[in-house]
């Protein structure tokens, strides 16, 4: 009997792991970068990372189902004649026409209609699509000023002038030809079949200074009657919400890396900008040193899944959250019904975030006009209402475990925080000590 | 003819006034003194009238322009005619950088020099610069015409879609994607239609050169990244 010596297990590295490996085999084979939708998929500290501590001895709970707990929110109080009044503190974020089908926007402003919400244009202009099936809609400024009109600007209910966004700050956008369908090329004012490029910077304003006389102008032409949103990606939360108060805004939207965009660069998606959690206190605390905090309201997105993320937010100092990719996913995006589609794509449900391409099995994220006839814009809408309203319960459940009549009473102190690294970004106790890194405690 | 005198009143008074004009008034004509390097001045005008300003403007000023006929007798900060969707722009002395950004119709006229970035991302307005522009002018323009009775700077038309340019002058450099290109008969006859407008005299079409797209950069192709 001969003696064979024990095999080691076969040991892959933690550093060159299969999806590294694929991408590096993907990349020799093409020579191209990799582009997709959506944002950070890296495991990243987040929400989760936080827990609230409920009511004690020293803290009473309010009853659920009978004890009122206050949701809504006013967005635009600092200037504007008209400021938006939200039943909810949850709103649908900037997605463009072009690269969501038109019964896709639709569906969006139904659902945010049932819900007393608001929803945002995006790249590409405003559609009739969004603006009559969206009681509130706040349009996008964007630096390709496509389809930008007086009218359109004069009929929306707040104007967000983008700087950036989560998924790439400091990055332009492009929506590939395929997706440039006769009406897509018309709004835009381009050919059909040719890229798209969003640029990166607003073509007629560098800085600060600058934008403090762009959104008089914008004022100016809509005669002080619409909130200004100033939005940024997570890139310098604390300097880029002071100047933005600096510069007139009404609203400050901050969106950190895991909100999505339609397209770009996976190396940009997963190594430019901060996480959503690192972003919120700082911004906060810029607010604060102004003493503009509930003056400016702040708006914070990427990654928002449900009650408990907008509590967390909220708690943080947050007035409301803003909700993307989970707004697609309720409309049906991702959804396993279209597995065999998503497999002869190359990939899987859940996974799928070829959204520029075009194909989307889901009829969400094209302009094909089969695909689109897979999205019934009001049963989409319902379902986007009805996630709404589950997010908004969860929020008051927890609201009300933590004895506030209001959302917005939530506070740092009602929370604690699972690792070090949150406890560091969210300025709030590790669990069991009373140990914030960097603000002393042990 | 109703004068607003910025010395006295406020920007937000002027403004508020234009936009208060009804369809068919016989408020057609308005005059504004004292700009005084005022920013805004003149946005969102919505109806067919002139306002004639006497001085120099600051920023954005005739901004969304929409059907008026606006006269900066002075000279212009950045964004003059700013988005201007139609009507006429004109600028008796220079401007300064993005004159005409994003327009979307209308004349922009310029009588002095142009700064950098003239008609950047220009989706359809016409332009025409009797001095001379900066560098970057006609970044991403999409279409219409810029017209330049002078000089161009570096980098023109740098990724440009389908806006037509003319210049009478040098050029210092092209920006990516850009070429000179034949004049055809058509070309001839929009340009003489454009210095027309703008009031050129003594200046004939077949003395530009005219500039476009090659359109190698339409459609995303890594052969092409060197371009960028």
């Amino acid at each position: 009997m001969t003696y064979k010596n024990p095999p080691t297990t076969p040991r892959k590295s933690a550093t060159f792991d299969d999806y590294t490996l694929s991408e590096i085999r993907r990349a020799a084979a093409t020579g191209i970068y990799d582009i997709r939708g959506s944002g950070a998929k890296r495991k990243l500290p987040h929400f989760d990372d936080l827990l609230f501590l409920g009511a004690s001895i020293s803290r009473y709970p309010l009853e659920g189902y009978r004890e009122r707990c206050d949701t809504s929110v006013v967005l635009g109080t600092r200037f504007a004649k008209k400021p938006l009044e939200l039943k909810i503190p949850i709103t649908i974020a900037g997605m463009s026409f072009g690269s969501l089908s038109g019964p896709a926007k639709e569906a969006l402003g139904r659902g945010a209609n049932a819900a007393g919400t608001s929803t945002t244009t995006g790249d590409g202009g405003m559609t009739e699509e969004e603006r009559g099936h969206s009681k509130t809609l706040v349009y996008q400024y964007l630096p390709s000023r496509y389809g930008m009109n007086p009218r359109d600007l004069r009929r929306a209910d707040a104007i967000e002038v983008v700087v950036g966004q989560g998924a790439k700050p400091g990055g332009g956008g492009m929506l590939l030809g395929q997706k440039i369908s006769d009406r897509v090329a018309n709004m835009r004012n381009l050919p059909k079949g040719i890229d798209q490029r969003s640029a990166c910077r607003h073509p007629d304003w560098t800085g600060p200074d600058d934008l403090e006389i762009k959104i008089l102008e914008i004022r100016e032409i809509t005669d002080w009657e619409k909130p200004i949103f100033i939005k940024v990606g997570g890139a310098r939360p604390y300097y880029d919400t002071a100047l933005a108060v600096k510069a007139g805004a009404d609203v400050v939207v901050l969106d950190g890396m895991q909100g999505g965009t339609a397209a770009t660069q996976e190396v940009f998606i997963e190594h430019v900008g901060q996480p959503t959690l690192a972003c919120i206190r700082p911004a906060v605390q810029a607010l604060q040193d102004l003493g503009m905090h509930r003056k400016v309201q702040l708006i914070v997105s990427g990654g928002i899944r449900n009650g408990a993320d907008v509590a967390k937010a909220l708690a943080l100092g947050a007035d409301a959250v803003s909700i993307g990719t989970a707004a697609l996913v309720a409309l049906g995006d991702n959804d396993p019904r279209w597995e065999a589609e998503y497999n002869e794509l190359g990939t899987t449900a859940g996974a799928y975030d070829d959204w520029h391409e075009g194909r989307d099995p889901a009829g969400i994220t094209t302009q094909d006009p089969e695909l689109m006839k897979r999205l019934d814009p009001v049963a989409a809408g319902r379902r986007l209402a009805n996630y709404l309203k589950v997010m908004t319960l969860e929020t008051q459940t927890i609201a009300r475990a933590c004895g506030k009549n209001d959302v917005h009473n939530l506070e740092p102190e009602d929370l604690c925080a699972l690792t070090v690294e949150a406890a560091a970004m969210a300025q709030v106790p590790l669990a069991g000590t009373s140990w914030i890194p960097g603000k002393g405690g042990f | 003819m109703p004068t607003v005198d910025l010395s006295k009143s406020s920007l937000r008074e002027l403004n508020q006034a234009l936009h208060d004009i009804k369809p068919g008034s016989n408020e057609t004509s308005w005059e504004v003194v004292n700009p005084k390097g005022s920013h805004s001045v003149a946005v969102g005008v919505d109806q067919p009238v002139s306002v004639d300003v006497r001085g120099s403007v600051g920023y954005y000023c005739a901004g969304m322009n929409n059907g008026g006929t606006i006269t900066v007798h002075g000279s212009a900060g950045p964004g003059v005619a700013e988005n201007m969707m139609s009507g006429t722009v004109v600028v008796k002395g220079d401007a300064s950088q993005y004159a005409g950004a994003t327009g979307r119709g209308g004349l922009l006229v310029i009588e002095g020099n142009a700064s950098s970035r003239c008609g950047i991302s220009m989706k359809g307005i016409n332009i025409v610069v009797h001095g001379n522009i900066g560098h970057m002018s006609a970044f991403m323009a999409q279409s219409g015409s810029l017209v330049v009775l002078g000089d161009a700077g570096d980098a023109l038309g740098d990724s440009i879609y389908e806006a037509k340019l003319f210049v009478r002058g040098k050029v210092k450099s092209l920006g990516a994607d850009c070429v000179k290109k034949k004049m055809h008969p058509k070309h001839i006859e929009r340009l003489q239609k454009l210095l027309d407008a703008a009031g050129v005299k003594d200046v004939k079409p077949e003395e530009f050169t005219r500039y476009g797209s090659a359109r190698t950069l339409y459609n995303f192709n890594i052969d092409n990244a060197d371009a960028y």
